[in-house]
């Protein structure tokens, strides 16, 4: 490993300056970074440790209903967080799916996003969501869509002098629910074959407003199941059209095959995990599911 | 690149010329000489190399040493007395078999000392999720989980 110099600036701005140095590399959890460095699979000449930065180590819920998630905070931090656990469950129990214990003491839903795993289970729930970033560069600050951020396996559109500040959580809509699964050989310390996050908002006569699928581990990047969304819109959940549905994210499904995984399996698991999901995100909101 | 640490373990200050590189754990075992951590996969994936900083279990070798200024870090030889006495939680393990090479040990016995620590009556499900990051390569896990329940009951007393 080559030998680099360590920092730990106490502003953004001075964080951002740090970054435009040639080989500089943000550290948050570092549970993805240290072993990267230590294997050779990424290079740094300077270490930026963001963690003594106060906008990037808490948790605020704002006046105007958003929860604004800081971008070092642990994974077990967001899980036990009280306006998190109750507005965004799926949030939470998604924190608490990555790696083990000792993981999520140390990893960050930012490290989750910018290392940018198609895998990545910290990422489903949160564009379920539409949570927005918060990122900081040298000529100042922006916001935009999570869904933008991601460019392809351990690709995102940031800039090498840019940090993520933060995910912004928008207040959850009335009568929706967000649900994430994905299918591990071994319960934890594993990686996603395939994951599934479904969000649904249904109207006041129970008929489905509104529904977002989001597919982890079957493409370059999280995927949006388009056709599956579209179809549910507009009709009454029942078990027929769940199961339909998941068929159709299979379809909008791009996975590849490879050790964890075949292609065709992932696919079946997408419709499986993706039906089971919005089952779930309507027993949250305690609606039958109808046989037919 | 050598730097200096200065790092709060098992209650005493050590001030100890580091590495830039260093991980936590080499820190630990290199440069303090408290070798009872042990590496395993050296990725984050084994757990034997478990210590608590700040009371809660982290994976030695995904924390670099310069992090550890400002924290309290304890490891397995933190947990002894003095008096040559084992921790309730070994004591449980050894009269329950729940050890084989033992390898793993300490990184079972500070997993589950920050789980009792924080809930006091776990169920068996939480035992195995609290020593989810703990590979025993022995798979001797059932009379782990056992010694750790026991433990458990053995603290909250009668």
């Amino acid at each position: 490993m080559k030998d680099f110099v360590y920092e730990c600036p106490a502003t953004i701005e001075d964080a951002v300056a740090a970054m435009g140095a040639v080989g500089a590399r943000a550290l948050a959890g570092g549970t993805d970074l240290i072993p990267q460095l230590r294997e050779g699979r990424r290079q740094a000449d300077r270490i930026v440790d963001l963690k003594r930065i106060p906008e990037l180590t808490a948790i605020s819920a704002l006046t105007d209903g958003d929860v604004v998630l800081g971008a070092a905070v642990s994974a077990t931090a967001i899980a036990r967080h009280a306006a998190v656990a109750v507005s965004y469950p799926a949030v939470a129990q998604s924190a608490r799916l990555i790696g083990s214990v000792q993981v999520q003491n140390r990893a960050s839903l930012g490290g989750n996003i910018c290392n940018a795993a198609p895998s990545a289970d910290g990422v489903p729930a949160l564009l379920c969501h539409q949570a927005r970033v918060r990122i900081a560069g040298p000529t100042g600050r922006r916001e935009e869509p999570l869904e933008a951020l991601f460019r392809g396996p351990g690709q995102t559109t940031l800039a090498p002098d840019e940090i993520l500040i933060s995910i912004v959580l928008p207040p959850p809509a009335p009568r929706s629910a967000a649900k994430y699964l994905r299918f591990t050989p071994r319960r934890e310390m594993d990686i996603a074959i395939a994951g599934a996050g479904t969000w649904l908002r249904l109207d006041a006569a129970g008929a489905i407003a509104e529904a977002r699928i989001v597919l982890a581990s079957v493409g370059p990047t999280p995927l949006r199941a388009v056709s599956a969304e579209q179809r549910l819109q507009g009709e009454r959940p029942t078990r027929g059209l769940l199961d339909a549905a998941g068929r159709l994210a299979a379809d909008d499904a791009r996975p590849i095959s490879d050790t964890r995984g075949s292609a065709d399996y992932r696919r079946s698991l997408i419709a499986v995990l993706t039906a089971r999901a919005l089952a779930d995100c309507c027993g949250a909101l305690n609606v039958e599911v109808a046989v037919s | 690149m050598k730097t200096l640490v200065i790092c709060a373990v098992n209650g005493g200050e050590h001030t100890v010329l580091a590495d830039s590189r260093d991980t936590l754990l080499e820190l630990l075992r290199e440069r303090i000489g408290l070798t009872g951590t042990k590496e395993g996969c050296g990725n984050g994936n084994c757990g034997t190399c478990t210590v608590l900083v700040d009371g809660a279990p982290v994976n030695a070798c995904l924390m670099l040493a310069q992090e550890a200024p400002g924290r309290d870090i304890l490891t397995i030889e933190g947990l002894s007395d003095g008096s040559g006495g084992l921790h309730p939680i070994q004591q449980a393990l050894v009269e329950h078999g729940g050890t084989q090479c033992g390898f793993c040990t300490p990184g079972i016995v500070l997993s589950a000392k920050a789980l009792l620590d924080e809930n006091p009556s776990p169920t068996p499900q939480d035992i195995r999720h609290a020593i989810a990051g703990n590979i025993c390569r022995c798979t001797g896990y059932d009379k782990i989980v056992e010694a750790i329940a026991a433990a458990a009951i053995q603290a909250r007393g009668p």
